[in-house]
């Protein structure tokens, strides 16, 4: 804590027991921010209103490539520690394959190999031969390609649960099916979480509830411009491995899991309005035959495998679509993220800068000053129907 | 105003084709159904799976067929002429003017609802062998999809041989192609001893219906029925292994005889088909005397989602409703009735669905089955066939095996320990031990798992929430899953959101971000 150190022990109010830091939200960031808090031996209590890791952080990619992060060295350096570090398993491999199938897909993607390199990592260029070589799923549509030895992939399941897991072994706990309702506050401090099943004391307060942090803020006056979006993936049936499952392109993100099975997504997004009460249906739409399309061009040797499952995940973006991870001013003792929608591959680095936030108000391994809140200051209040991010209805029915 | 070019905002979906009124499957409901809303004056399409690709079938789609389909499976125009004989009904609606798709699985239907927007309206995906996949427009859906069996494990279950009553019925009536000449019953619901039956008629030799519990669960007309055609009912005793040969399961074993058969018949739960519905989006809820999580349904039958409705054995499955197709058939005719006044061509139909009397308590029933068959089973079997795991492993929440991962802490705490307060939920498991996560989409172990957790943790079955259905309800390769697309989708196609700053290096960032500054371009980079 940066001020007062943190009182460990019981707080009771109403019967329920609070925490030195609460952080409201079992999502990846949340769950990585509890972790590091409770690595670094701080009393954290985790409130979700659902299950962990039920929405966008559980269903995604799995992707740890970020090379425009300022946390990319620190999500390079941590992810093939995480295994042990956590002591669950997170399924992550590194490395990747992306291939174009075009001149304008090579263009594209070279300029992400540019930074990466820039950033003092390892990129090859493929050639359309040593494509088809490295990746047998591949086919005689490949332009060309380039193998990164960095990043990688993990399960998204696995590691939010294992997120959860770890803080628990920790001594840290998480509370499922809680609501938050609103907050008690004394000047410019938040003293506690006001929910369905109770009040809870806190010396920090964290908020880092995916596409519900704007609402939650707003309630300590805090503004962080948000959007929420749907984003649809697919599923096959397992195939034989291939060597690297850390393969996408063409458009995709995605990988073939360990298990053997293709899991992709891209394509259009719909924005739509931010749920009052998340965890609704989450059906997806046809737009699973678009992905499929991709993907069988991807992966042509792959185009018999069946479809066994598609899914949609609603994602929060801020106006620029990069994160906010912030000590808002006045508060004394609230930290505020949002990954805006790529949060699980940086979410060890992510979590451990949150925690230094907390603990020290700042974060010395990485530059967060692209990340801060005031940004914004001078965002047109319209910036939303500016940049068509406005839910918008073709219903004819 | 402005739109965001990346999003599906001025994308159209390419709807193929159009329909007044969509029926989905094509037994005693649907076809009613059919008939009402032909009659009535409203177009409609009338779209069966069956026969299903023998390719399909061997994932257990949508039924467990457990390796019992005859050869001439295979011959899709042969069995679609003994599908029109077993329905002589089709030949007529069809002589009458329906659209019948026969073959043509339907894996997903999509509302325009909360979150899905873009949706225009209603539509549902349509695919066959021949044409692959592609969307149609309705104006109203009647679902009748039917029933599927659940699963039960016990050592030796992944065996050919081992296959659902239901789909031993489907087999035997509708593909007249049933590989089995000599076959045990597992469960003594009157859905199974009605299968027993109807079996026995068909000319399969029931070897004997096998009961976990003292006395048969069905009412005593129907028992005394199955005695007087001379099966034996044995009380007491679930399965503890099979014998086998080459060519599947040989015997039946019990703790202190075989029982010698070819297959063993899954009849302990029979199961409403709401993959379509739950996937959709429609609410879904567990009703003990309808057989378990069912859509919950308004006036003619209408799911949650405005237009979409459902009748038959996907509404709910009771004693009455199964032994009298009449049942079924006012059920599609009162739905198909409702489908009509919505647009507007009849008056709103009168009549009352038929209505379950209360039932035993299934949840106890099955939770029993389970407890007897797969919790004190002799040798550990896999509960998901498609991804090997078993109950153990399911209630340990288990990495997955192709980890080898280390003994976890997790093997010494409690399930609720590990998952966190609420009941367990199966989506979780799910995600966690790939127990459902296969080709078989679920559709062997959904049941087994859901009460597994329920006995773990002493619970009602009904508290155990639904594990989730996705679309697509049947598995569809990349190939056929592609479907004509509106090419400003293609123009506009990025891995991730396409935003024009959220991808460049963090070094190359304004100060302050604002949307006037977009005009200075910069070179667009993806994920």
């Amino acid at each position: 804590m940066s001020a007062n150190n943190p009182i460990p022990g019981v707080h009771s109010d109403d019967d329920t027991r609070g925490a030195s830091v609460i952080v409201i939200g079992g999502g990846v960031t949340g769950l990585s921010t509890a972790f590091w808090l409770a690595e670094a031996g701080v009393e954290v209590l985790v409130l979700e209103r659902g299950i962990v890791g039920w929405e966008a952080s559980g269903r995604n990619g799995g992707g740890c490539s970020h090379h425009h992060s300022p946390l990319f060295a620190e999500e390079q350096r941590l992810w093939p520690m995480m295994d042990e570090l956590l002591g669950y398993p997170t399924e992550f491999r590194p490395n990747r394959i992306r291939i174009a199938l075009s001149a304008e897909q090579l263009t594209l993607y070279g300029r992400a190999v540019a930074n990466a390199r820039k950033q003092g990592f390892r990129a090859d260029d493929l050639d359309a031969q040593t494509v088809r070589e490295l990746v047998p799923l591949a086919g005689n549509n490949v332009h060309a390609g380039h193998y990164y030895h960095f990043g990688g992939h993990a399960n998204p399941h696995r590691t939010v649960q294992a997120y959860a897991w770890a803080l628990r072994d920790r001594g840290g706990r998480v509370r499922q099916h809680v609501t938050v309702t609103g907050f008690r506050r004394q000047g410019d401090r938040v003293t506690a979480v006001e929910t369905d099943k109770g009040v809870f004391c806190c010396d920090h307060l964290v908020i880092a509830a995916g596409p519900q942090t704007g609402r939650l803020a707003a309630m300590l006056e805090v503004d962080i411009p948000m959007r929420a979006a749907r984003a649809e993936m697919i599923v096959t049936e397992p195939l034989p491995l291939m060597p690297l499952g850390g393969i996408d392109g063409n458009g995709l993100y995605g990988r073939q899991t360990l298990r053997g099975n293709l899991a992709y997504g891209g394509g259009p997004h719909e924005w739509v309005e931010t749920e009052a009460q998340p965890g609704g249906p989450r059906p997806s739409t046809p737009l699973a035959g678009s992905i499929a399309r991709r993907v069988a061009e991807l992966l042509p040797k792959a185009a018999h495998a069946r479809v066994i499952r598609s899914w949609s995940g609603i994602i929060e973006n801020t106006p620029d679509g990069r994160p906010v991870m912030d000590r808002p001013a006045p508060w004394e003792n609230l930290t505020v993220a949002t990954l805006s929608g790529v949060g699980f591959g940086l979410s060890p680095a992510s979590g451990r800068a949150l925690m230094q936030l907390v603990m020290q108000g700042h974060c010395d391994f990485a530059d967060l000053s692209s990340l801060r809140l005031s940004r914004f200051s001078r965002l047109e209040p319209d910036w939303d129907a500016l940049q068509g991010w406005l839910p918008a209805s073709m219903a004819t029915a | 105003m402005n739109t965001d070019p990346r999003s599906v905002a001025g994308k159209r979906l390419e709807i193929a084709e159009r329909t007044q009124i969509l029926i989905v499957g094509a037994g005693p409901a649907g076809i009613a159904a059919a008939r009402h809303a032909h009659q009535g004056g409203a177009q409609v399409m009338l779209v069966d799976e069956h026969p299903v690709p023998f390719e399909t079938m061997g994932e257990s789609v949508p039924q467990i067929w457990g390796g019992r389909m005859g050869g001439s499976v295979r011959n899709r125009n042969a069995m679609t002429e003994r599908m029109l004989e077993a329905r002589p009904d089709l030949a007529e609606l069809f002589e009458a003017g329906v659209d019948i798709r026969l073959g043509t699985a339907c894996w997903g239907l999509f509302a325009n609802q909360p979150n899905l927007g873009w949706i225009p309206g209603l539509v549902a995906g349509l695919a066959d062998e021949e044409q692959g996949s592609h969307l149609v427009g309705f104006d109203q859906a009647i679902v009748a999809t039917g029933r599927r069996d659940m699963g039960l494990a016990f050592p030796g279950w992944d065996m050919p041989g081992v296959l659902g009553a239901g789909a031993a019925l489907v087999l035997a009536r509708l593909y007249n192609a049933l590989d089995s000449r000599r076959a045990v019953m597992l469960g003594s619901t009157p859905e199974a001893l009605l299968a027993v039956l109807e079996l026995v008629s068909a000319g399969v030799a029931i070897a004997a219906v096998v009961e976990q519990a003292a006395a048969p669960a069905a009412p005593e007309d129907l028992v005394a029925r199955i005695r007087a055609a001379g099966v034996e009912i044995v009380t007491g005793e679930a399965p503890r292994g099979v014998t086998s040969d080459a060519d599947g399961v040989t015997g039946l074993v019990l703790r202190n005889r075989t029982i010698a058969c070819d297959s063993v018949l899954l009849g302990v739960g029979a199961v409403p088909m709401i993959d379509l519905l739950h996937a959709a989006g429609a609410r879904c809820a567990f009703d003990n005397d309808r057989g378990g999580f069912v859509p919950l349904l308004g006036a003619g039958g209408e799911t949650s989602l405005p237009g979409i409705r459902a009748a038959g054995d996907c509404a709910g499955i009771w004693p009455a409703k199964s032994s009298d197709p009449a049942l079924a058939v006012a059920e599609g005719r009162l739905a198909a009735g409702a489908a009509l006044a919505a647009l507007g061509l009849a008056t709103a139909p009168a009549d009352v669905a038929p209505q379950p009397g209360p039932a035993a308590d299934l949840g106890e029933y099955r939770k029993a089955w389970v407890r007897a068959s797969v919790v004190e089973a002799v040798a550990e079997m896999p509960v998901c066939q498609c991804e090997e795991v078993t109950a153990r492993e399911i209630l340990d929440v288990s990495p997955p095996r192709y980890l080898n991962a280390p003994h976890l802490p997790n093997l010494t705490r409690s399930l609720t320990e590990i998952l966190g307060e609420g009941p367990p939920d199966p989506d979780q498991i799910k995600r966690l031990t790939r127990a459902g996560m296969g080709p078989c989409q679920g559709r062997r172990c959904r049941e087994q798992i859901q009460a597994l957790l329920a006995l773990q943790e002493d619970l009602s079955l009904g508290v155990v929430p639904l594990a989730g259905y996705r679309s697509p309800v049947r598995p569809i390769s990349l190939a056929a899953a592609a479907m004509p697309e509106d090419p400003a989708i293609a123009a506009a196609w990025d891995s991730w959101f396409g935003m024009p700053r959220q991808w460049i290096p963090f070094w190359d960032v304004e100060e302050h971000y604002t949307v006037a500054a977009l005009a200075t371009e910069k070179e667009h980079v993806s994920e």
